[in-house]
């Protein structure tokens, strides 16, 4: 893969498709986790683990995978592997383990890697396959850590609070900003209406962007319009 | 027999071997931590309510489990850790529920010195509302550190509630049921401790009874 290509994966990935704000994927967890910083980055890095294994996992079997029975086949391989990321995270991060609960066996629902196995890694080779699981999960991470982090300083007033819980030692309260907060902001309507901002912040970047172009290039645009 | 229905299943049966063996090579390797983890981790969690107490170490190793029905606090079985200090009982610390949480039952840990006196109370888990009901946690607020030092001779039982109540203990701003349904379930188990507190250290077997538990 040239390193051009990459970049352009890359920003598929973290922009243009990005799982979360525009495929609208794993809505589940990613509203219910992200009432804190270091609870989206510890979802984010289990999602963005298994999303890269079962990816690899589906595009190497993908020669013995009959159609009739591929989803079964996926359900099998992503259940296995977040149990083994579950059993990790006991292992390592019992806090943060403590902390995302339910929510790591839960990834095995999560649309998003289903949907990676169905459109990309059953039918691409097993490196770019392990790639766009990457690429994918990266943006889906980065959303995670983005809400958890604006619900975080909104709802509690800090930031990085209890990140002990992936570094080990005493619990630390972060950086304190303020002492309490807006309590909405980690309430599960502040998840909602965490993702709608940043859904509509990416459409006015986008929209902006794409006015730009057509500035610049005003007979393309004209031609691609008609 | 139909070619294809049969080569899937062997395909499927194949994909499940592999994966079962990811599994159980994962679980294989992990396992001594988790454990390790787990030991630690309840170790660490009785440490807050032995405030200011010098104890031996082991205080896992003296479990009993009191089945229900029982006069304790929650409806499932209580476990109580018994604390020595050269041998002598110094205190017990009580795992109960204080059941009419705001949102379902709060696992607390209660640490009651032999003579009475409250040495510390730490929650355990709990599903209240983070910001309000929430800040029981040690972590969160000193609210939990009120009641250390006290017994039923101090506060009368009337002082055992909330000041709204009339009672003795703060509140928490916007959460008023889960501060009652915990006073109430230390109180409960302050008045257990002194009915029952001979019965309890007399239990010499300890080993038998954490095999019995732990089947």
């Amino acid at each position: 893969m040239t390193s051009s290509g990459f970049v352009d994966r890359f920003r598929t990935g973290l922009w243009h498709e990005n799982p979360g704000l525009v495929q609208l994927l794993g809505l589940c967890p990613l509203l219910a986790v992200t009432s804190s910083f270091v609870n989206g980055l510890g979802l984010g890095i289990a999602t963005l683990a298994v999303l890269m294994a079962s990816n690899g996992l589906v595009s190497a079997t993908r020669r013995w995978i009959q159609a009739e029975i591929r989803i079964p086949m996926y359900v099998l391989i992503i259940a296995s592997l977040v149990t083994c990321i579950e059993l990790i995270f006991k292992a390592w991060f019992p806090a943060l383990d403590r902390s995302l609960g339910i929510f790591i066996p839960l990834i095995v629902t999560n649309c998003a890697i289903v949907a990676r196995a169905e459109i990309f890694a059953s039918r691409n080779p097993i490196g770019s396959s392990i790639a766009d699981g990457f690429v994918m999960g990266s943006g889906f991470a980065l959303l995670l850590m983005t809400i958890g982090a604006f619900r975080e300083m909104l709802g509690q007033g800090s930031l990085f609070a209890r990140i002990d819980m992936l570094t080990g030692g005493e619990p630390m309260r972060g950086i304190v900003i303020t002492d309490g907060g807006w309590l909405l902001a980690i309430l599960p309507p502040g998840a909602f209406f965490s993702l709608a901002l940043a859904i509509a912040l990416k459409n006015i970047i986008d929209r902006r962007q794409q006015k730009k172009r057509q500035a610049a290039m005003p007979g393309r645009a004209r031609r691609a319009a008609r | 027999m139909n070619v294809a229905v049969f080569r899937s299943g062997i395909t499927l049966a194949v994909i499940a071997a592999i994966c079962t063996a990811l599994v159980a090579t994962t679980y294989r390797y992990t396992a001594d931590r988790i454990a390790a983890n787990e030991q630690a981790w309840l170790e660490r969690s009785l440490q807050p309510a032995l405030s200011g107490l010098f104890y031996d170490s082991g205080v896992t190793e003296s479990k009993i489990v009191i089945p229900p029905p029982h006069e304790l606090p929650g409806n499932e079985a209580a476990v109580v850790y018994r604390v020595y200090a050269e041998g002598a009982p110094v205190a017990a610390l009580f795992v109960v529920s204080a059941r009419d949480g705001y949102a379902g039952p709060i696992r607390v840990l209660v640490g009651i010195e032999t003579v009475g006196v409250v040495t510390g109370l730490h929650v355990l888990e709990h599903r209240e509302t983070p910001g309000l009901g929430d800040r029981i946690e040690s972590t969160k607020s000193d609210w939990a550190k009120q009641f250390n030092g006290h017994s039923l001779l101090d506060p009368e039982p009337a002082g055992w509630a909330i000041k709204s109540d009339g009672g003795q203990f703060d509140q928490l701003t916007g959460a008023s049921v889960t501060p009652r349904a915990i006073i109430k379930a230390i109180k409960e188990t302050l008045l257990y401790f002194d009915e029952r507190h001979e019965e309890i250290f007399a239990e010499a077997n300890t080993e038998e009874l954490m095999e019995e538990t732990e089947q």
